[in-house]
């Protein structure tokens, strides 16, 4: 029974990556159209700022937290003001493949220069150490990241669905010509917003480099299991997204324990069932 | 008129090759280096190993001898299915003689396949699997760096005997987890310890977390780790982050390369003792070797004994095409000609070569520096103890080779 509650805590950090990563994608997804599978890359880029914040600079992990995912994000703009943009209103494949090699080169370039095995990154010394819980060891870091997302995801959902701010945007993707005549720059809008989804995986980035070694795959090993959540939250939910990054971070942890061989399929199986029953996802609605 | 003059050079020229190499032994090789070139195994093997297989064709001083020699590689990405393909179209189509490195042992054992088939000749140093040159050994195989029972003799029974009598294993779902872990059981057992449990993991995880609370809660005094590359790794990061070590608890690194060591920093390595056939600070002539690789590798890494591996074996292979003058497309008769022949090159010193394609070289035990013992870069083992060839490797009346039985 012990050991039941330290899987279901250790799911539940995973799951805070999930969550994180998922909720940038929805964001994008629900606010631009673009299935945007440069994420894992972005994210990736986020945990190797962080290494080179400290080991070029000297600033430490507190700093990174707040530099890498601006730094990133104002990358990801780029991005969207020179490549993506072009893509507005045509088949979302489009923006799939130009995503999706975004990524590849990305990668490419980090791994010719930085190779496979990656780098390492030291917990900071204020997040050291652990605590025990009775039925486990909870490291205080994994104990941050938890609550550290959780944090962030209930306030970007709060941004998008409660603030007037969030209001535009959301009114931006219903109807842009519509919102502009009201007087709002709706192509700005949609570049913040691509930079804000892009600023949360560098974000998950720069949680997860003392945990992960810092690697050029380290994304491209966790965006196909992001994309499965994201599918079966419901494309473009933001607390469907939330909440099944969470769930399904458990599920995997309980997997791991009952039959781990499995662990790493679990999720597409998940997916699979959920869209056998209803293709939209759990939480999306039919358009 | 020039240009005249100049075709009839060419025409007179062309006609002389032709008609030169009609009479001379065919003194061409085309030589495969197949390897993980972009995932977890990258690193370790690689584009690392195109490097070395390229210095050892000019240190091979063959080119000045007239034999023509092409190098290209191929990226397997862990898949067997791919590496098989690849293998398959370089003897069909590009006419490749030799396949070197294969790391991952599930693509190496389907290669092994079908270079037996093709008569090729397949010169492994990535892989670790004991299968190679046991169950499933062949006579156009020889398996050069080491395998699962050198890492299950030198840390298993070492560990054992120092007091690690019960093990918890981590181990890799696929081929060469499971050869670690069988061989690495029967030398603990060997050694009077016993394993409590363990659990296996897809390959490519970067989670370790809930494995390692399983191997947390087992109590065991070691917990073995029977996986490579970054998994081994983040195994090895996340364990220090659950308070594994602190809690009494001893990781044993069953596998690891100098370049797991360089990207955990020896803060989180330090104290690992692990076992391996090369390193480059032994000698004089390994620190010469590894600095020119490192001054031509593309991300500056020291060499792995992969890679190292890759280089042997090549100038081990050239010498025997040299001894038998030309004609280096029957594998079989080329493997054959290579055990015939002691080994001697600078990395791995004096050896020989087993019937059943086990390459034969002692195998070093060594534990990872404190940080405060590290001169710089690179500069990361102690040599704890050396092991002579003939207990580093599968003894031959012990291995289950279908050649042996005659």
């Amino acid at each position: 029974m012990q050991a039941l509650y330290a899987q279901l805590l250790v799911g539940l950090i995973n799951g805070s990556f999930y969550a994180l990563l998922s909720l940038g994608l929805a964001v994008i997804f629900g606010m631009l159209n673009i299935i945007n599978f440069a994420h894992g890359a972005l994210y990736m880029m986020g945990a190797f700022c962080a290494y080179f914040l400290l080991n070029g600079f000297g600033l430490n992990y507190w700093y990174a937290l707040i530099i890498a995912p601006i730094a990133v994000g104002v990358f990801g703009m780029i991005l969207e003001r020179t490549l993506l943009k072009w893509l507005a209103g045509l088949d979302h494949l489009y923006g799939l493949l130009l995503t999706f090699g975004i990524a590849l080169i990305i990668q490419g370039v980090f791994q010719n220069y930085f190779g496979s095995s990656g780098l390492p990154y030291a917990i900071p010394s204020q997040l050291q150490g652990g605590m025990n819980l009775g039925f486990m060891f909870l490291p205080i870091y994994r104990g941050w990241v938890v609550v550290f997302s959780l944090v962030v995801c209930i306030a970007t959902w709060y941004l998008i669905e409660r603030t007037r701010l969030g209001a535009y945007l959301r009114a931006a993707t219903e109807n842009p010509n519509l919102v502009r005549a009201f007087g709002i720059n709706v192509p700005r809008m949609i570049t913040l917003t691509y930079g804000l989804g892009i600023g949360l995986a560098a974000l998950a980035g720069v949680l997860s480099a003392p945990i992960n070694q810092v690697r050029p795959l380290m994304g491209a090993d966790l965006i196909i299991v992001v994309f499965a959540v994201v599918v079966i939250g419901g494309m473009g939910s933001i607390m469907g997204s939330i909440i099944t990054g969470f769930a399904l971070g458990v599920i995997e942890g309980l997997t791991k324990y009952f039959y781990p061989e499995a662990s790493n399929t679990v999720v597409f199986v998940l997916m699979v069932l959920v869209l056998l029953v209803k293709p939209t996802g759990l939480t999306g609605r039919a358009t | 008129m020039k240009k005249r003059l100049s075709a009839l050079l060419l025409g007179t020229a062309l006609a002389l090759t032709a008609a030169s190499s009609a009479f001379a032994l065919d003194k061409t090789i085309k030589i495969g280096s197949l390897s993980d070139q972009s995932g977890l195994y990258a690193d370790l093997g690689g584009p690392g190993s195109t490097l070395a297989a390229e210095m050892a064709i000019e240190d091979s001083g063959l080119k000045a001898k007239g034999w023509k020699i092409d190098l290209i590689s191929g990226d397997h990405l862990n898949k067997p299915d791919i590496g098989v393909n690849i293998a398959r179209q370089w003897f069909d189509v590009d006419k490749v003689d030799v396949i070197v490195d294969v790391p991952n042992s599930g693509v190496a054992l389907a290669v092994n396949n079908i270079v037996k088939e093709k008569n090729g000749v397949f010169l492994n140093s990535g892989a670790g699997s004991s299968d190679l040159t046991n169950a499933q050994c062949s006579p156009n195989t020889i398996h050069w760096t080491y395998d699962t029972y050198t890492l299950a003799h030198g840390t298993g029974t070492a560990l054992t005997k120092a007091g690690g009598n019960s093990w918890y294993f981590l181990t890799a779902d696929y081929a060469f987890g499971a050869a670690l872990e069988r061989d690495t059981k029967a030398a603990i057992e060997a050694a009077g310890g016993k394993v409590v449990g363990g659990v296996k993991h897809p390959l490519n995880t970067s989670d370790f977390s809930s494995f390692l609370l399983q191997a947390q809660a087992s109590k065991a005094k070691i917990i073995g780790l029977a996986n490579a590359g970054s998994d081994l790794t983040n195994a090895i990061k996340q364990a220090s982050e659950f308070g594994i070590v602190a809690g009494g608890q001893k990781l044993a690194a069953l596998l690891m390369f100098i370049t797991d060591v360089h990207s955990l920093g020896l803060k989180t390595a330090q104290g690992l003792n692990f076992t391996e056939t090369f390193y480059w600070d032994l000698n004089d002539q390994t620190r010469a070797f590894s600095k020119r690789f490192q001054e031509r590798m593309k991300n500056h890494n020291m060499p792995t004994m992969v890679q190292a591996g890759v280089y042997a074996e090549l100038l081990h292979y050239f010498k025997a095409l040299e001894a038998l003058g030309g004609n280096p497309h029957d594998g079989v008769k080329v493997i054959a000609q290579m055990k015939s022949m002691p080994t001697d090159d600078v990395l791995f010193g004096k050896g020989s070569i087993q019937p059943n394609g086990r390459a034969l070289h002692p195998a070093y035990l060594f534990e990872v520096k404190k940080p405060s013992e590290s001169k710089g870069p690179w500069d990361y083992y102690n040599l704890v103890a050396t092991i002579p060839a003939n207990e580093a490797f599968t003894p031959l009346d012990k291995s289950t080779c279908p050649l042996l039985k005659k």
